[in-house]
Parts: C-alpha cells; sequence; structure tokens
C-alpha cells in the first residue's frame, strides 16, 4: 500500500504547471524552437505579437504623454482646447480633438493603459477566486451543491445587467468596475476549475497522497491546483477579453469609470456618440484599438487551448 | 416524458429562487450606503428617506425579506423611484420592440450561422474554412456598440453617395403599423447584435460537423452513393442538431447583454433603452426588475431546449 502511494506521488511532478513552465524555458533557450512553434500556430502566434505591440505601445506611450504643453503630436490626455472643439484628424491631433479639444490620440494611448489593466486584473482575480472556489467545490461535496447552486443564478443573470446593477451600488472607478466585472466572471470559472477538480480528485496521485497522511490544504494546494493551470489559463485569456469589452459597454451606458478623471477606451467613445455625424473619429479610433486588443487576446487564446487543453476544444 | 418535464421544472425552482436571492442581498450587502449614491450628493434629507424606504432598506432584514417575497409572489416587483410607477407596467410597455429585435437576430443567426458552419467542417483546412474561422474569430472580438456606430455611419452619413439610405438606421417601427418598414428598421441592429452569436454558433457547428464527418455511417452513406449536401444535411447536420441548439440556447444570455446595447446605439426604444434611462436616472428598482425578468427568461427557455432535447434524442431521459 504505502509503496504504491509512494509510486502514486512520484507521478505528480509531470503536473501542469512544472509541464508548462519546462516547454516555455525551451522555448526560450532555442530560438530554433520558438520558430517551429510559432509556425504551428499561426493564428497564435499572429495574436500574441499584435498583443505585444499592443501592449507596448500602452505602457510607454502614457510614459511619453507631457503632463503640460505638447511634444509633436503628443498632448497631454486631460488638457481641454476650447478653440480646438471636434477638429478632424490631421497633422495637429493625429487621431482628431474631442467636444472640448482634448487629443483623442493622447487619450486612446492614456486610455489604452486603463483598458488593458481592467481586462489583465479581472482575469488574474477571477482566474484566483474561480481556481480557489472551484476547488472546494470539487472537494468538498456538502458545499459543492450550495455554492454551485450560488453560481448557476450568477450565470442565469445576463452578464452587463449584473455589472450595471453592481455600478449603480458603488462609487464609479476602475476598481469598482474591475470588482463589478470579477463577480459576473467567477461562476464560469469556477465552473471549468470545479469540472477538472471533479476528474483529478479520482486520480491515483491525490489517493496516494492522501493515503499518506496530507491534508487537505497539501492536497489542494500541492497535488490539485497545480492541474487546474492550463484550463483556467485557457479560460482566463477568454475572460480579460470579455472584461475589456464589458468595461467599454458599461462606460457606453454611463455606468463606467467617470471619463472626467480617467479616459478609457470605453468612455472616449461613449463621449463621442452625440458627435458621431460630425466626429466619427471620437468612436472609430478607440474602438479599433479596443477591436484589434480583443481580438489578439482571442487568436492567443484560441492557440493556448489547442496546445494545452485540445479535450476543452469542443466545450467552448 | 411527462415525469422528466416535472422533474426538470422542479430542479429550476432553486436557480430561480438563488436570483432572486442575489437580487435581494446584493443591495444589502455592498459596502457603503446604496442609498446616498442612488439619491445623489446634493439630495435633500427626505428626499433620501424617500429612496430608503423604496428601496426597502428602512425597516430590519427580516421585514425587509418578508415583503419583499410576497410582493413578488403577487407580481410586485417594487416600484420606479423618479416616477413611481410598478417597475412592472414601465417594463411591459417596452418589451415588445426588444422581442421583435431577439427575435430577427435569432432568425439571421441561425439562417447565416449553420450553412457557414457546414460548409467550413465540409471544406475542412481549405482557404474558405480559414477564412470563416478568422471571420468568427473577428467576430467574436468586435465591441457591439463600435460595429454599430460604424454602421449607422456607412448606411445612415456616408449612404453610399445615395440621397435616401437603403436602410433605415434608426427608430423602430411596429410591425402592424409597416411590416415592410418593421424588417427594413430591424436589419441592421440584428446583424449587429448577432454577430457574436454567429461567430460562435458557426464555430460549434463546424465542430460537431467536423466530427460526425469522420463517422462509419457518413462513409457508408458517401459508398453507397449519396450526394454530398444529402450526406451533410441528412446525416451529418441532422446528428450536430443538438449540440448546435445548446449553444444557441446559451447565446442566449450574450444577446440579452448586446440587446442593451445594441438598442442604445440604434434608438429601439424597448427595455434596453429602459434601462439606460435607469442608469441616467439611477432607479435602481427597474434595473432590479429587469434582471429577474431576464434571469428567469434565460433559465426556463434554455429548460425548454433541455426538454426539446431530451424530446429529439430519448436517451437523455436517464
Amino acid at each position: 500500500m504505502v509503496r504504491s502511494a509512494i509510486r502514486g506521488l512520484e507521478e505528480t511532478p509531470a503536473s501542469g504547471l512544472v509541464r508548462t513552465l519546462r516547454s516555455v524555458a525551451r522555448l526560450a533557450s532555442d530560438p530554433g524552437e520558438l520558430g517551429r512553434a510559432m509556425r504551428r500556430q499561426p493564428t497564435m502566434s499572429a495574436g500574441i505579437t499584435i498583443l505585444a505591440i499592443m501592449v507596448l505601445i500602452s505602457i510607454t506611450g502614457p510614459l511619453l504623454l507631457p503632463s503640460e504643453g505638447r511634444i509633436g503630436v503628443l498632448y497631454p490626455p486631460n488638457k481641454i482646447h476650447m478653440d480646438d472643439r471636434l477638429e478632424a484628424p490631421g497633422s495637429q491631433f493625429l487621431f482628431g480633438s474631442d467636444d472640448f479639444g482634448r487629443d483623442v490620440f493622447s487619450r486612446t494611448l492614456d486610455g489604452g493603459r486603463v483598458s488593458m489593466f481592467i481586462g489583465a486584473a479581472v482575469a488574474v482575480l477571477a482566474m484566483a477566486f474561480g481556481s480557489i472556489l472551484g476547488s472546494i467545490a470539487g472537494y468538498f461535496r456538502p458545499i459543492d451543491a450550495v455554492l454551485m447552486r450560488i453560481m448557476d443564478g450568477l450565470m442565469s443573470i445576463p452578464t452587463l445587467l449584473l455589472a450595471i446593477a453592481l455600478m449603480m451600488l458603488l462609487e464609479a472607478g476602475v476598481w469598482t468596475v474591475i470588482a463589478a466585472i470579477v463577480i459576473v466572471d467567477t461562476p464560469n470559472m469556477t465552473r471549468i476549475a470545479r469540472a477538472q477538480v471533479l476528474s483529478l480528485r479520482e486520480q491515483v496521485f491525490v489517493e496516494a497522497a492522501k493515503g499518506i497522511g496530507a491534508g487537505w490544504m497539501r492536497v489542494l494546494g500541492r497535488h490539485v491546483m497545480p492541474n487546474l493551470i492550463a484550463p483556467v489559463i485557457v479560460m482566463g485569456t477568454l475572460v480579460a477579453a470579455q472584461a475589456m469589452l464589458v468595461e467599454a459597454y458599461l462606460s457606453f451606458l454611463g455606468a463606467g469609470v467617470p471619463s472626467h478623471s480617467q479616459a478609457t477606451w470605453g468612455n472616449v467613445m461613449a463621449e463621442g456618440r452625440t458627435f458621431i455625424h460630425k466626429a466619427m473619429w471620437m468612436i472609430f479610433f478607440p474602438g479599433l484599438f479596443l477591436a484589434v486588443t480583443v481580438i489578439s487576446v482571442n487568436l492567443m487564446g484560441d492557440g493556448l487551448r489547442d496546445i494545452l487543453d485540445p479535450k476543452l476544444r469542443r466545450r467552448l | 416524458m411527462l415525469p422528466y418535464i416535472v422533474r426538470r421544472l422542479l430542479a429550476s425552482l432553486p436557480v430561480v429562487a438563488v436570483v432572486l436571492l442575489i437580487v435581494f442581498f446584493v443591495v444589502r450587502l455592498v459596502p457603503g450606503d446604496p442609498a446616498t449614491l442612488i439619491a445623489g450628493h446634493e439630495a435633500t434629507q427626505e428626499e433620501y428617506q424617500k429612496i430608503k424606504k423604496s428601496l426597502g432598506l428602512d425597516k430590519s432584514v427580516g421585514v425587509q425579506f418578508r415583503e419583499w417575497s410576497t410582493g413578488l409572489i403577487r407580481g410586485d416587483f417594487g416600484d420606479s423611484i423618479r416616477s413611481g410607477r410598478s417597475v412592472l407596467s414601465l417594463i411591459s410597455r417596452r418589451l415588445e420592440p426588444s422581442l421583435s429585435l431577439m427575435l430577427t437576430t435569432e432568425f439571421i443567426v441561425i439562417c447565416v450561422a449553420i450553412p457557414l458552419g457546414v460548409t467550413a467542417a465540409w471544406k475542412a483546412n481549405s482557404t474558405l474554412d480559414r477564412g470563416v474561422m478568422v471571420f468568427a474569430a473577428v467576430g467574436y472580438s468586435v465591441p457591439v456598440f463600435w460595429l454599430g456606430f460604424i454602421l449607422i455611419w456607412i448606411f445612415g452619413l456616408w449612404a453610399f453617395g445615395r440621397d435616401d439610405p437603403i436602410l433605415p438606421v434608426a427608430r423602430y417601427v411596429r410591425f402592424f403599423d409597416n411590416p415592410w418598414e418593421f424588417i427594413r428598421h430591424l436589419i441592421l441592429p440584428a446583424f449587429c447584435l448577432g454577430l457574436i452569436s454567429i461567430a460562435a454558433v458557426t464555430r460549434m457547428t463546424r465542430a460537431s460537423v467536423l466530427e460526425l464527418l469522420r463517422e462509419d455511417y457518413v462513409r457508408t452513406a458517401r459508398a453507397k452513393g449519396l450526394g454530398e449536401m444529402v450526406v451533410l444535411v441528412r446525416h451529418a447536420l441532422r446528428n450536430a442538431g443538438l449540440p448546435i441548439m445548446t449553444i444557441v440556447g446559451l447565446s442566449l444570455a450574450g444577446l440579452f447583454s448586446g440587446a442593451v446595447v445594441t438598442e442604445n446605439v440604434f434608438a429601439i426604444p424597448g427595455v434596453g433603452r429602459l434601462a439606460a434611462e435607469a442608469i441616467q436616472t439611477r432607479d435602481y428598482p427597474i434595473i432590479q426588475g429587469l434582471i429577474i425578468l431576464f434571469a428567469a427568461a434565460y433559465v426556463y427557455i434554455n429548460l425548454l431546449i433541455d426538454i426539446l432535447y431530451a424530446y429529439l434524442d430519448p436517451r437523455i431521459r436517464y
């Protein structure tokens, strides 16, 4: 019994985390391998490349923006120029100016930082809460019934309406938008994690760990949760993409981050809706950036899913 | 069949009950005082008390819960804070345009996505297939209202250089007033709203049909000389019907969310407009009522699909 238990334990090192880290290390150390991997997944490579460019723009762009005056085509994102309202895109304002004469190009750069931050933060938090709740639900059967009914209930509420309701009850700001979208996205993540835990808990290495007397904290933390990483990361990319869209929808409906304090892609577009006839650029450019970013994240997620978890391909 | 339906109906009750509990407790559990936020900072003490009362926050939680749940059983979803009218009557007056939009959208989704998915699976790994899949990936990612405004700009303002737009870009015409205009006014919003579902259903159709095309009976059908059309539609698509139905049902949740945005882009006076108006006036009970109605609709439509599923495939009725 003990020997088979130990043999069971020896099989654990090939857990999801270690495997993923190993393949990443192999890719990074060998450029030829990297090139082959990118050719195997052309759409994912395209997605990662575009996303890398967008992230680079959103991190470096706002750093270059001046706080006073102008540098070339860059203006302070919240600076009002009442004499230059609704200027068309040109050499003065690269993407045109809005109804307060603020530079849409600078606001798009600055907004991208916040929109992407919201996407990333929501994904990370939903992944964390989802894996924890999913592990608990999958591992402790009595809790499962109650927890999953709550998740079912949350999932049957249309995401946008729930997010709207939460935003009406909270003071509007970046972190409350993040909190609202995390609450909306956690149930799906929990369901994915739970399904994985349900099959993992029957595996020999989990039995073995329990057999040699590991407590539930150790079994969950060391043996179960590392194996959740693949499906949870795949779902996380979808959540990140979705979160950026929901942020934009909330702003558009007037329940997002207030535009006077901080530009986001969503609220720059939201302000443009009244000027669609006169100033199409207020919506076009931030929306283009948002669409391209979301597409690249989704392409990356599709590729990751094919690599990490071929079984998921049919479920999504 | 009947025991199955009864069992499923009973199983749906806890989900609806949980939705109601979530809606009830969300107002009471959020940090801070929701009544202050809804009243606004410049509200007088009197207005504040009135809002606190209409949210039901002025009594103990036990009493609140009893009043709220008995109200729901009588069909009382509370009253609007601003106009004082009952939430249910406000919503029901706005339901027709939303239903028309969603039904038209679902029709377009099914008519576009299923042929697209079957074709992609049939010509798997061809350029056509890749093109369809890229379209699906893009369709899944484009912000609904951005697409909407671009359509408005193309059809309404630039209008292909014509004086009268080919398709109207705003407002809603009732079916009984003018059926032709009714359809013309819904085409752009429905396409815009449906794009995400088209992408999802196309992918699901392609995946299911692709799997079935590898089955022995498909090879047999081909071997005995049946045409490709017959093999695809009668043998493959028919068996792929169930998973496709499921994804159509699940995509309804996204459709409800998307409708809220789309109606505001195309100025359709449905419940989505009502939701946006409620956000502007911070009229929380309206949002609360919409959540309950939409969640219940979602649960029961999916229940209906499950029952249909069991009817079509008797193996399900375990």
